[in-house]
């Protein structure tokens, strides 16, 4: 029999059902999660089918509420009660309002942790694969059903290992590399597909690198990925969920059977930015032109760690950024904020004339942060800039850094203006 | 009739170009605005009301209509209503070139059917299916027939995940 890949090895460790690409298999879940938006609707399927039943096991069920944080509007506000509610009846944990984004939090708490499974209604729970973890989006019909059952059925997806070569000839961030990597992948090499990295420029990441990074396998529209730890990469996971210790990383067998190798020579990447309206409409800063920049936002699952933070930090303390323009910080969670907070950062950010919002979702799916009106550019550290996602105007993706250079300036650039 | 077999139309999700829309995505199907919404029935006038040239498509769909899109239909988010909003409007039938992974999921776990048909770019392009042909659709043995013309064309069949939750109705009812 061949070896197994990282994806293969944690379905087989939650079926009892033979393991192979293409078949669908019971899975047996660790953690079932649901957020503000769709929990709500959660709760009702829930009740709908299975009344006051008690959950599979309180815990490994969860609320985490990120999106609009606190609520905006009596609907959402009374959505989240909805939730609250059900959560008390049921004996179960929110993560509420003050908490920030989910799958930060969970990473935090050490509720995802290498070689589980964790579910819930974020379609970015995949970037819990930082930690070696099949994290994974779904509806709300499938989480009432995980909620009730703690399992569900998937198609064990097929693998792609994508071979990172080539040496970055300038320094570079996480944000650059995904940005580059999905520009080459675009929406339909890895569809459908678990990815693995491998070489030297992505086993280097750090673990907020990886978060970034790994976070965009939604936009290539893979199901999960996962790189291969680096000898920091536990110690990092450790001081991030406080924990003594984890359990070990999976590996795929040094024989594993994948669906296809793709090579990605990075050698010519260097500060990148994702033009509207899809995430994979890549090209380098430089080769943009002139494009004038009226908000920054810095923040969102994929750009909210600390290391994020600081990064722009370093470039915007003692600094002031152009007038006219805007820039929003979201920390992604309570912890990264107090972070922050305590080592000044926020202080020098506040100085620099950035609003500075609690921790969560953000600018991301309208959140509370604000949003572009029409014609108005917004340059994003988030996801996703399609049409309507963060306002009327037009959304660029790009690094923290980028974003700080170039609301100095009011103008996209990826230096000193 | 059974569950299986209906008749409708073909509403083929095109550009200006008339060809079919890769990539659109469940913030266009469905906006977030929207996303406090939770009666399904409230959904359906929401449907497509994102994407371009599409905003009417509520009052142009009927009961049985086929919708038929290109590549990746409903990346993005995780969002149940992007399929819900179709079925609130009666469509029991999406046709992609491929699905977003949690698109798929959404919609088998909740009894909308779903056949990925990497042909049917081609069908739109060379003019054998057009928007609006009235169609009969048999999804036990894979067959859509041209009501106008009897020509027939098959589709894959369905998974068995599929038939057994749409035997329950929704994966709530395993
Ligand atoms: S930051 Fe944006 S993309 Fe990330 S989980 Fe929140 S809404 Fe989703």
């Amino acid at each position: 029999m061949s070896g197994k890949t990282v994806i293969e090895k944690i379905f087989a460790r939650h079926t009892r059902e033979e393991v192979a690409p293409g078949k669908i298999v019971w899975i047996d879940l660790d953690v079932i999660s649901a957020r503000d938006f769709a929990g709500p609707n959660v709760v009702k399927n829930y009740r709908n089918h299975y009344k006051d039943t008690p959950v599979v096991d309180r815990d490994r069920v969860f609320f985490t509420f990120d999106l609009t944080v606190p609520p905006k509007t009596i609907q959402y506000a009374n959505n989240q009660q909805i939730c609250r509610e059900f959560a008390h009846e049921q004996g179960i944990r929110v993560f509420d309002v003050d908490r920030g984004i989910g799958t930060h939090t969970m990473m935090e708490e050490g509720i995802a942790l290498p070689g589980t499974i964790v579910v819930g209604t974020d379609s970015h729970m995949n970037i819990l694969g930082a930690v070696n973890c099949f994290g994974q989006g779904m509806g709300d019909v499938d989480i009432a059903f995980g909620f009730r059952k703690g399992r569900t059925w998937f198609e064990v997806p097929r693998t792609k290992l994508i071979r990172v070569m080539g040496k970055p000839r300038v320094p570079i961030n996480g944000k650059d590399l995904a940005l580059w990597i999905l520009g080459e992948l675009k929406t339909d090499r890895v569809l459908g597909c678990a990815v693995e990295f491998v070489g030297e420029t992505v086993e280097k990441l750090d673990l907020p690198g990886r978060i970034t990074l790994l976070s965009m396998i939604t936009e290539m529209g893979g199901i999960v990925g996962f790189i291969p730890f680096n000898n920091q990469t536990m110690e990092q996971i450790l001081a991030m969920n406080g924990m003594g210790e984890c359990p070990a990383e999976v590996r795929a067998d040094p024989d594993a059977t994948y669906d296809e190798e793709i090579v990605v020579d990075v050698s010519g990447i260097e500060a990148m930015v994702a033009a509207p309206p899809v995430p994979h409409n890549v090209c380098k800063v430089s080769e943009l032109g002139d494009v004038k920049v009226d908000f920054g936002f810095i923040g969102s699952c994929t750009n909210g760690r600390l290391e994020d933070i600081e990064a722009a930090w370093k470039i915007l303390k003692g600094r002031k950024i152009a007038p006219g323009t805007r820039l929003a910080v979201v920390p992604s969670t309570q912890r990264v904020y107090k972070a922050a907070m305590d080592r000044g950062m926020l202080n020098d950010l506040f100085d620099a004339g950035a609003i500075i919002s609690n921790p969560g979702c953000g600018g991301c799916a309208q959140g509370h942060i604000g949003m572009t009106g029409r014609n108005e550019v917004m340059l994003s550290t988030g996801n996703r800039n399609f049409p309507g996602k963060q306002g009327d105007g037009f959304n660029y993706l790009t690094s923290p850094e980028v974003v700080a250079w170039s609301v100095l300036t009011g103008r996209l650039n990826a230096k000193e203006g | 009739m059974s569950l299986h077999q209906f008749t409708g139309r073909l509403i083929l999700l095109t550009s200006a170009q008339a060809r079919l829309i890769p990539d659109i995505d469940t913030d266009q199907i469905f906006h977030n605005q929207h996303l406090h919404i939770t009666e399904v029935d409230q959904m359906g006038r929401h449907a497509l009301g994102n994407l371009e040239g599409w905003t009417h498509f509520p009052e142009l769909v009927q009961d049985g209509d086929v919708v038929v899109a290109g590549a990746n239909f409903g990346s993005g988010s995780s969002r149940q209503h992007a399929v819900d909003c179709f079925r609130a409007l009666g469509v029991r039938l999406i046709i992609a070139e491929s699905f977003g992974a949690i698109y798929k999921r959404n919609a088998i776990n909740s009894g909308m059917s779903i056949i990925e048909f990497p042909q049917a770019g081609e069908l739109v392009k060379t003019g054998k299916w057009e928007h609006l042909n009235p169609i009969h659709v048999d999804l036990d043995i894979g067959l859509v027939k041209m009501m106008d013309t009897d020509e027939t064309f098959s589709i894959p069949q369905l998974s068995k995940v599929q038939r057994d939750i749409m035997a329950k109705g929704s994966l709530l009812n395993i």
